[in-house]
């Protein structure tokens, strides 16, 4: 399955991910970077598109 | 596609980035108003542990979304790496203080009276652009001026580079490396450290 996953040592804790996951699977955990719900995560893939930091990507899992 | 999501009011927050800019056009003490995107940030990031403030109230971000997504101003594509790297992060956040230490400065050399008031906006640390219309006096001593011209540069550079940035690579570039985002995070994450 397609997921996304974060690289909370890229992640600049934005928040722009979160705004646009259409599956509001995504939380700013205590402003240090974003956590991905794998439960709720379809892999779409526009988390990726949108991070201006390249850290969440989808991949494989 | 932002339409899907029911809107609240701090989703328009992008209109107030630029009635800011067009007040500090035609009244250079509207400069001040920036004060409450330094201060809110880190109010949210010191009481509340978070970046409530980036997350979904920063008008600048929005106007960013705005302008290059809704209005396709953005070539949506990744920017190299090293521009959101940690040493670039810091580094430019050191720089950014080390100019707004020299903008106090300047404040505090006109209200010394060792300095006089100049209706001037720096753009990019470099560029002197006059300014005059934007200030013809008033009640308040010329330093708060002084303060509303060199507050007024930062603001309209900081967002100038942020706007350059967004055209070449994606909408939010520019929170990649903000240094209100590098140094709200920063204290996000010392307070997450400390429990
Ligand atoms: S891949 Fe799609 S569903 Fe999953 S977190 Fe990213 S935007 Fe949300
Ligand atoms: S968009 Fe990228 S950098 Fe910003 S919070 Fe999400 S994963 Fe982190
Ligand atoms: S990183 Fe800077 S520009 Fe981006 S949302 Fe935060 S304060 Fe605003």
């Amino acid at each position: 399955m397609r997921k996304a996953v974060n690289d909370i040592n890229r992640c600049v804790a934005c928040g722009v991910c979160a705004g646009e996951c259409p599956r509001e699977a995504i939380s700013i955990y205590k402003g240090c970077y974003a956590v991905i719900d794998t439960a709720k995560c379809v892999g779409c893939g526009i988390c990726q598109r949108a991070c201006p930091a390249g850290s969440v990507k989808v991949e494989e899992v | 596609m932002a339409s899907r999501k029911r809107k609240h009011w701090y989703d328009y927050l992008w209109i107030w980035t630029i009635i800011y800019f067009a007040l500090g056009f035609f009244n250079i003490l509207f400069a001040w108003l920036g004060m409450i995107d330094f201060i809110l940030p880190l109010i949210f990031a010191i009481a509340g542990g978070n970046k409530w403030f980036c997350n979904h109230m920063c008008g600048r971000g929005q106007l960013f979304m705005v302008l290059g997504r809704s209005l396709k101003c953005s070539r949506r594509k990744q920017a190299p790496s090293w521009i959101s790297s940690k040493w670039f992060r810091y580094g430019f956040l050191t720089f950014f203080m080390t100019m707004f230490g020299t903008m106090i400065f300047q404040t505090y050399l006109v209200f010394s009276g060792a300095g006089s008031l100049r209706k001037v906006i720096k753009l990019f640390w470099t560029f002197k652009v006059p300014w005059k219309w934007a200030y013809n006096g008033s009640i308040l001593p010329d330093w708060v001026a002084q303060f509303g011209f060199g507050f007024y540069s930062l603001m309209l550079t900081s967002t100038l580079i942020g706007l350059i940035v967004m055209a070449i690579y994606k909408e939010r570039t520019w929170c990649s490396f903000c240094p209100m985002g590098t140094m709200t995070q920063g204290i996000c994450k010392i307070k997450a450290r400390r429990g």
